[in-house]
């Protein structure tokens, strides 16, 4: 696609804002940590406190790189949605994606009780929750992608999507009423969303994912841009529609199921980030949008768990609750603001 | 008379419609380079199924279509980008997309995985843009245009694609009569100075007549397809209408309503 203008300066300004909004992320939490002994430990200098070395190494950093994964990894998801489905307000949870890994983390966290015996999840480890969760969404995605195979029609796949959200979510409640209060704390902790408690294996598998997600949108930016035109035009300029779509809808499970399986279910950065992105780089191009989504996406995420932190307080506030009052009004300021939310 | 060229649409005994819904059958015609074709009817006789076959879109019930000497059938996905190009009657999905951005999306078929523009390709978008005088509105999004105007978009799209055949569905509805002259005018030169086989679907019978080079005309029977001045002569436009309310006259080559 031609684009109209250039983007390098609005990109160096994006990136710088990463770069802040990750130091204020470093910077901030229960502990209170001056500027300047957290920029000396990025350094490699010492900290006036020896436990603040600690902390921002082994706790902050990975948080901030965990909330970048998140925030640009279900951000692009989100525009990957958008583009497949035509629809501005598509998002990975219409696939039913983050549904299916709210019941693999359901069935793990409250069937447990309800098929006593079965196993011991707490014998699992670190991993058991995020396996569990990523085994849910890839099992939703996978009926999802039988049946996009035999549907043409991508608003009924949107539908179906849906529709398995809500399947997904019923179940959930049916699992939540036989379950212990005990058990069904922690699941509701799970849905609250946290980018923190990722231990450094788990950031690196993170990492590992959301690259990969990456790597097959950027290899699927042709047949983005085609869609733009509508299927049958893309079909007709020499895209594969099953072998595009196919991608499309791998590297969206990647990228969501993926930050959902480690980070919970974090509502509204994958709707909102794409349509907050053009307000900067107008075009539909995804050569530009890509990278861009990504990168708004980790500044939106940065600055909301910098939020939900409470500075200077113990006290954490759940990320998912800070993302959608973040999020929803920025939706409703788009809708009411004409033609911006034009897809 | 010049020298016959080489068809390069060749259609024979073609059925057309939806598993086993016959829409349409016994369509024959052959085209040339630099022909524009009409594809006239009446509604839901099957003419944007006929151009849905052609393009590609949906199977053949029966006979052959044949473009290039090679059957449609045979042709990849890609192949078939470099060979025909198509302007539906489906709105772009995202209109979000400026006037110059939509028309490079033409020249996919020749680009590299991450469609990156040669110079080759930028002057084919240029010269769409100067053929179907969209210069000044380059930079404009599509949702600011007139519907004419996008409608000169999506053709200029269709035309920076470079296939040498070009297959347009009711590319005048929603215009007024200047436009529909307009557009239609556009593509007889298109087809006629860049060699192009150009076929369209209309409800704009006087119009076609006018500049076409070849009719097909949908009746439901035999489907006649010549020349519009020898389609006059056998009276088959007589013939489209039930007779008690529309007639036509083929002195004037139009329509007339019964008062």
């Amino acid at each position: 696609m031609l684009s109209s203008k250039s983007y390098r300066v609005s990109f160096v300004l994006i990136f710088m804002a990463v770069v802040l909004a990750w130091l204020l992320n470093v910077s901030s939490g229960s502990v209170s940590i001056p500027f300047a002994d957290t920029i000396a430990v990025l350094f490699g200098g010492q900290a006036n406190v020896e436990s603040w070395q600690y902390i921002i190494w082994n706790y902050r950093i990975p948080k901030a790189f965990t909330s970048v994964l998140v925030g640009g990894g279900l951000a692009l998801s989100g525009l990957l949605m958008q583009t497949l489905f035509r629809n501005p307000l598509a998002g990975p949870f219409v696939l039913g994606i983050s549904s299916g890994a709210s019941l693999g983390a359901a069935l793990l966290l409250l069937g447990a009780s309800l098929f006593s015996g079965l196993a011991s999840f707490s014998l699992l480890g670190d991993f058991s929750l995020a396996i569990a969760a990523s085994i849910g969404s890839f099992l939703v995605l996978l009926v999802v992608m039988v049946v996009a195979q035999r549907i043409k029609d991508t608003m009924a796949l949107l539908i179906i999507g849906l529709m398995f959200g809500s399947i997904t979510s019923a179940l959930v409640s049916v699992l939540a009423y036989f379950s212990s209060a005990e058990n069904l704390q922690r699941f509701i902790f799970w849905s609250f969303g946290s980018v923190g408690n990722l231990s450094g294996q788990q950031v690196l598998l993170l990492m590992g994912i959301v690259l990969l997600g990456f790597l097959l949108s950027v290899l699927s930016i042709k047949s983005l841009n085609a869609y733009l035109l509508g299927e049958h035009y893309a079909q007709s300029l020499g895209v594969s529609l099953q072998k595009s779509r196919l991608m499309i809808i791998v590297a969206t499970g990647l990228l969501a199921g993926g930050v959902t399986a480690f980070a919970g279910p974090i509502a509204f950065v994958g709707l909102a980030v794409p349509h907050l992105t053009r307000q900067i780089f107008d075009t539909m191009e995804h050569r530009i949008l890509i990278p861009a989504v990504f990168l708004y996406g980790a500044i939106l995420m940065l600055l909301c768990d910098t939020l939900a932190q409470l500075p200077n307080s113990a006290n954490v506030l759940p990320i998912n609750a800070i993302t959608s009052i973040v999020g929803a009004p920025v939706v409703i300021w788009l809708l009411v603001q004409k033609r911006k939310m034009i897809f | 008379m010049p020298q016959p060229k080489e068809p390069i649409l060749t259609v024979k005994e073609l059925a057309i419609g939806y598993r086993s819904k016959v829409v349409s059958k016994n369509i024959s015609f052959s085209l040339e380079p630099g022909v524009l074709c009409g594809i006239v009817g009446i509604n839901g006789i099957g003419k944007s199924t006929l151009l849905r076959t052609l393009g590609g879109f949906q199977p053949k019930l029966g006979g052959t279509i044949t473009l290039h000497q090679k059957r449609l059938e045979s042709y990849s996905q890609p192949q078939l980008a470099k060979e025909l190009s198509v302007v539906l009657t489906e709105q772009p999905a995202s209109k979000n997309l400026t006037v110059q951005e939509l028309i490079a999306l033409g020249r996919q078929p020749y680009t590299n995985w991450l469609g990156n523009l040669s110079q080759r390709d930028k002057d084919y978008i240029q010269q769409s843009l100067d053929a179907f005088l969209l210069n000044d509105l380059r930079h404009n999004k599509c949702h600011e245009l007139s519907d004419g105007q996008l409608q000169r978009v999506l053709i200029a799209r269709a035309m920076a694609q470079d296939t040498p055949l070009i297959l347009l569905d009711e590319p005048t509805t929603h215009l007024d009569l200047y436009h529909k002259a307009q557009i239609l005018k556009m593509l007889q030169q298109l087809a006629h100075q860049n060699q192009k086989t150009i076929v369209f679907t209309s409800h704009e019978i006087d119009l076609s007549i006018q500049l076409c080079d070849k009719m097909v005309i949908l009746n439901g029977g035999d489907n006649p397809f010549g020349e519009p001045c020898e389609l006059i002569e056998q009276k088959h436009f007589e013939r489209l209408f039930p007779t008690e309310m529309v007639q036509f006259d083929a002195k004037t080559g139009a329509f007339k309503v019964n008062k």
